[in-house]
């Protein structure tokens, strides 16, 4: 007890004899506290019912994190940082009211804007130290400076590009050329060089534009040759980047907050790579070293199978006379916001004593978990969503397979055609269903140009046209 | 002053301190890239897209960084900072509110039939 008030005193005398030194110390207090909430918050989020608990709890650690800051006596006015942050809640509002399947692109935006605070901060900082701050050149800051930077700013415009691929303002499929992993590794290799190099002799500033200019470049180069397909392990890779930025600029600042809270999202960033990787059967090099950039060779015999079709009737036919019905949804189901005839689909099929299933492969969609979003937003109980490798084993039991959307994530190729480019893949086993119905509008190959021997099953029944117009037949079927 | 605020002081107030120690700093980051690993990969796959955007709003932490060089004195890092404050504060706002709008839409049962 008599520990506890002598320190107590002593932060009071303290203080008085050092009010900028006491602020510090109550702003660190703050800090800890923040990050342990950010922990929490993220602790929480592992299951459906704590998460807005979670949002709680990070809201809270910002509030304080913010509010410790602000009384860090070497700000000396407010007024920029208030029309700042004004500009910023105005701009962020409204991006948090889009529809939920532009939610990929917005997660990209955002990267880039936390990016892009990296690279500015870090730009700042260095303009600081070689006018004013001399003595907080060391080789280790300036090292971290320049990963900030360098990190900051390809994450900006990667994920601009990223967003702007999404959006599909650029063309989605891959732009390739003839030796570009060359180029982008020499233009990478460049600007760590000229980092080396500003680590050596920190007042060569001109060598500081240079790494902007090769960081900035660097970041469209990397996401130009990458496809459609491939965004949700690429929004991953750059939501890791982003945090890993954060993380140097915490270096930077000496702010062990800015580094605690960078590495939660680094690893968050991470592991959503690696189950992106294993969910597409590749490796974490082929996608760091920009493997994602080759393009992948369409099955070249065109030969003719003949594929069997069905009518809205013949569908509603079979699944009314089904006991499991497995939907396996995918980008396709987004793209033709079908996922609340999805919803009507299952009501009718509930109402009728047919059990109704989700099967959700890891990278469907265009960003991680970006299906389970969709069908929670039409208010699918979210303990209909099974993944994978919980749904597999069902699947030989299930009477129907009704793919909406989704490619190469059922392909069974990837599980026995060794020159198939998926091939080892996990897919779901939607062939091994009694019937499988295959919603698509044409035969054209999906995004990767890849034939999909689904389609030619003998189970299989193909329903030509549009996902939402059919699915609004086979309800309208359904109730007759 | 007992030894122990002594250190509370000494490693909390730059101005008192000695220069950044660096090994503090990597303890850290090695810590919290564990504790980060470990809670990650609990989290529900069902939740993997919030989770995205709520590390979006966690990361833009920046904005601690950003709000003191736009609130400082020189002009040209002030203006920089200006930005970062603006981009950091789009991502806290749309971060939390996004995230928390996609988690209410998680539900385990029928909403109530009317």
């Amino acid at each position: 007890m008599n520990l506890y008030t002598n320190i107590f005193a002593d932060i009071v005398a303290g203080v008085s004899a050092d009010p900028h030194a006491a602020v510090h110390t109550v702003k660190e207090i703050i800090y800890l506290i923040s990050a342990m909430l950010f922990v929490l918050s993220l602790m929480w989020m592992n299951h459906p019912s704590t998460a807005r608990r979670g949002v709680f709890a990070g809201v809270i650690a910002m509030l304080a994190a913010i509010g410790g800051t602000l009384l860090l006596p070497e700000i000396s006015s407010y007024t920029w940082i208030i029309v700042a942050m004004v500009i910023g809640s105005a701009i962020g509002a409204p991006l948090a009211m889009v529809p939920l399947t532009a939610v990929p692109q917005r997660t990209a935006l955002s990267h880039a804007f936390g990016g892009l605070a990296a690279g500015l901060v870090g730009a700042s900082e260095y303009y600081l130290w070689i006018t004013q701050h001399h003595e907080k050149i060391t080789a280790f800051g300036t090292g971290a400076l320049v990963t900030e930077v360098i990190l900051g700013f390809l994450t900006f415009t990667g994920s601009l590009m990223a967003a702007g691929k999404l959006m599909e303002i650029i063309p989605t499929r891959p732009i390739t050329y003839k030796g570009q992993n060359a180029i982008n590794l020499s233009l990478l290799s460049v600007a760590i060089l000229a980092g080396v190099g500003l680590v050596c002799a920190p007042y060569q500033w001109v060598l500081f534009p240079i790494i902007i200019v090769l960081a900035l470049t660097f970041g469209i180069m990397l996401i130009i040759p990458i496809g459609g397909a491939d965004m949700p392990t690429v929004i991953a890779l750059l939501n890791a980047y982003a945090g890993l930025s954060a993380v140097a600029m915490g270096f930077v600042l000496d702010n062990k907050l800015l580094i605690a809270a960078g590495a939660l999202d680094g690893s968050s960033g991470l592991i959503l790579s690696i189950i992106m990787c294993k969910a597409m059967n590749r490796s974490f090099a082929n996608v760091l070293f920009g493997g994602f950039g080759q393009v992948r060779v369409s099955a070249g015999e065109a030969e003719q199978r003949t594929v069997k079709s069905a009518t809205a009737e013949d569908a509603a036919q079979i699944m009314e006379a089904a006991r499991t019905v497995v939907v396996i949804p995918g980008y396709g189901m987004a793209v033709a916001q079908a996922q609340h005839r999805v919803r009507e689909l299952y009501d009718a099929l509930t109402k009728r004593g047919v059990e109704v299933k989700f099967a959700v492969h890891p990278v469907a969609g265009r960003m991680p978990g970006h299906m389970n979003v969709l069908l929670a937003e039409a208010e699918i109980p979210y303990d209909k969503l099974i993944e994978m490798e919980a749904i597999n084993p069902e699947l030989p039991e299930a009477d129907v397979a009704l793919v909406l959307g989704a490619n190469d994530v059922v392909n069974p190729a990837a599980r026995h055609d060794k020159s198939s480019p998926i091939f080892g893949m996990p897919i779901i086993d939607a062939d091994k269903a009694k019937t499988v119905f295959v919603v698509k509008r044409s035969m054209n190959p999906g995004f990767a140009g890849i034939e999909n021997e689904l389609f030619y099953g003998d189970n299989t029944l193909m329903l030509f046209g549009d996902a939402k117009a059919m699915l609004t037949s086979i309800v309208q079927a359904l109730k007759e | 002053m007992s030894p122990y605020a002594l250190a509370l002081l000494a490693t909390a107030a730059p101005e008192t301190a000695p220069k950044a120690d660096f090994l503090t700093l990597l303890y850290v980051l090695m810590l919290a890239t564990f504790t980060g690993l470990l809670v990650i990969r609990n989290v529900s796959r069902l939740l993997h897209t919030p989770l995205m955007s709520l590390t979006n709003a966690i990361s833009a932490i920046a904005v601690v960084g950003s709000i003191v060089l736009a609130g400082g004195e020189d002009t040209f890092t002030k203006v920089l900072g200006t930005v970062a404050v603006i981009a950091s504060m789009t991502n806290i706002v749309s971060g939390f509110l996004l995230t928390d709008r996609m988690l209410k839409m998680f539900k385990k049962r029928e909403p109530a039939k009317s």
